[in-house]
């Protein structure tokens, strides 16, 4: 079930769009923003409230890499892995980030705390490497300054 | 030297709130605008020879002539600004959005104004987050002062612009994919023609430009074409954000004449290569353009010059190679991103674009075969215009192709070897 505050916030978009499908990205990214991912009970809520089938819109759902169609960690890193940031050493650091947290990119971390997740150009290549974490920029990162940055994400 | 787009941004980074943009001369140019006809506004940027700047280069007042503009021109009628900046190395759109949020929604207004769009929206990537608050506190204040919504300021013209919060992928970048994605669809482009500015959104007369492109509009309107001609050192007219990356003194961005050659952005701007370390190569507007190479260093960053030598300016941000960055490597994490990239609507693209990733890796890892330098040349050929449904493919391997001829010893040494000789 969605909740009221969901519900709102999808229906609030519904006046931008002349169509309900339009408004399933968005949709998803409201569901998401709430509860962290977008399970298959979600997709199939979604669906109905927009009238589309729920195979329709998981096939938009599985499309779009920041739609999560599974669970995820407290904080979320999404580590840059793009041109400017692999020439500047994004590997050394997203290598010590999984040492130091124990996972591996793509997985997250026994005790729920960190989810690492590629991500694509960040559009900050004179600051990289460069990561998001939980929306955040963190710029000009390197082995050492990221044990003091994922001190903060408790 | 003139900068109209970045003169007002503020060195803390703070955005530029309303009343600092109209202290500033902000909205004069849709003052400006709605005297005029549409059709002399497209006149005018039409003569200002202003051309996109996400990577086509399309002249901006020409796309714009295509709109139906009769009475019984289809409606509502769309404008879309191109805020999905995803082009590796590129970092241009995004310090626009966050400086001056009201200088995209004034170009978007006079730009719409010009096709009469009824209804607009900024196609932002998601990972925007600080433009995505920006701008929508920007467009609550341009709603309160009347610049956007019914009748504005008493001229009886009305348009809407919403924000749209994109979910990512590369490909939304593609203007029918965009609109693809607007509709709440998956990205796939679509075929061409009908083209967008007959037939785009719902099936509506769209355009859609790069939010660079829309910055300038209504600076042009506002002081003429002439005075955006002059702005230039090549034919196309206006400034260009220049940005640098890779191992320089100084990355940055810069907003210049358009056609200052690579070499005064790289040295005077950018502060020359760190020291010890030697220029090898550049990707002069992001990772779909060709490598240039030392001998094109004096070519002026214009969108005609830039092509005679064998690439393109895309969006104008550069990346620099250097001696002891692999180039084998970096065009490796290159396909890797176009690899993963491709939307999957077509076999050549997806398919081969993950063979091309697949044997580079193979280079990098020293487990390339004898033949596999013939297998990427083929590809280069198999991935080129007219073999694919839409332009990913080609940019796609222009990096390439171009790698290959430069730096094809590079290649070479990875097979014999049977290892990267950058890595230890």
């Amino acid at each position: 079930m969605l909740t009221a505050e969901e519900e709102k916030e999808i229906r609030d978009e519904l006046a931008n769009y002349p169509t309900r499908q339009a408004v399933c990205i968005d949709a998803m990214m409201v569901v998401q923003r709430h509860r962290g991912w977008v399970s298959d009970e979600s997709i199939r809520d979604i669906a109905e409230l927009l009238g589309m089938s729920t195979a329709d819109l998981d096939g938009v759902a599985t499309f779009y890499n920041l739609i999560r169609r599974k669970p995820v960690a407290r904080h979320v890193a999404l580590i840059c892995d793009s041109v400017s940031c692999w020439i500047m050493g994004c590997e050394r650091v997203r290598e010590q980030l999984c040492a130091r947290l124990g996972t591996t990119l793509g997985g997250s971390t026994a005790d729920g705390r960190f989810t690492l997740l590629p991500i694509v150009c960040l559009g900050a290549c004179d600051h990289a490497p460069v990561m998001l974490i939980d929306g955040d920029l963190h710029t000009d990162l390197d082995e050492h300054s990221i044990d003091q940055l994922i001190e903060k994400y408790i | 030297m003139e900068k109209p787009l970045t003169s007002k941004l503020r060195p803390d980074g703070t955005a530029v709130d309303i009343g600092a943009y109209e202290r500033a001369g902000g909205y004069q140019g849709l003052r400006k605008a709605l005297e005029l006809q549409p059709q002399e506004v497209t006149e005018i940027v039409k003569r200002s020879n202003l051309r996109g700047r996400g990577g086509a280069g399309f002249p901006t007042g020409l796309k714009w002539s295509f709109v139906p503009m009769k009475a019984d021109a289809p409606r509502p009628k769309y404008l879309v600004a191109n805020a999905d900046e995803m082009e590796p190395g590129t970092f241009k759109d995004r310090v626009l959005m966050e400086g001056d949020p009201h200088q995209l929604i004034e170009g978007m207004l006079v730009s719409a104004y010009a096709i009469q769009a009824d209804i607009g929206y900024i196609f932002l990537r998601g990972e925007y987050r600080v433009s995505a608050e920006r701008l929508r506190t920007a467009l609550g204040e341009a709603r309160e002062r009347g610049y956007l919504g019914g009748n504005i300021l008493g001229s009886g013209y009305s348009f809407e612009l919403h924000l749209h919060i994109s979910a990512g992928r590369y490909i939304c970048g593609e203007e029918t994919a965009l609109l693809n994605a607007l509709e709440g669809k998956r990205a796939h482009p679509r075929t061409k023609p009908p083209f967008p500015q007959v037939s785009g959104l719902w099936g509506k007369p769209t355009i859609v430009q790069n939010v660079e492109t829309l910055c300038n509009v209504h600076h042009i309107v506002q002081n003429g074409p002439e005075w955006f001609r002059s702005l230039s050192r090549s034919e196309d007219g206006g400034t260009k954000l220049y940005g640098v990356s890779g191992k320089v003194n100084r990355p940055g961005l810069w907003e210049l004449p358009l056609g200052v050659t690579m070499r005064e952005i790289l040295e005077e701007h950018a502060g020359g290569m760190r020291n010890g370390l030697q220029f090898r190569g550049i990707l002069p507007g992001g990772a779909s353009t060709d490598f240039l190479v030392e001998e094109h260093l004096d070519v002026p960053m214009d969108y005609i010059q830039v092509q005679k030598a064998g690439s393109r300016l895309g969006t104008g941000t550069m990346v620099v190679l250097d001696d002891k960055t692999c180039p084998v490597g970096m065009v490796w994490n290159l396909e890797h991103f176009f690899a993963q990239e491709s939307c999957g609507w077509c076999t050549p693209c997806w398919s081969g674009l993950a063979w091309t990733e697949k044997i580079l890796l193979a280079m990098e890892q020293g487990t390339a075969q004898k033949n596999d330098l013939d297998v990427l040349k083929f590809q280069t050929r198999f991935l080129a215009p007219g073999n694919t449904f839409c332009a990913f493919a080609p940019g796609a391997v222009e990096p390439l192709q171009s790698a290959l001829k430069y730096f094809n010893d590079d290649f070479q040494r990875h097979v014999d070897e049977k290892r990267c000789p950058w890595r230890q």
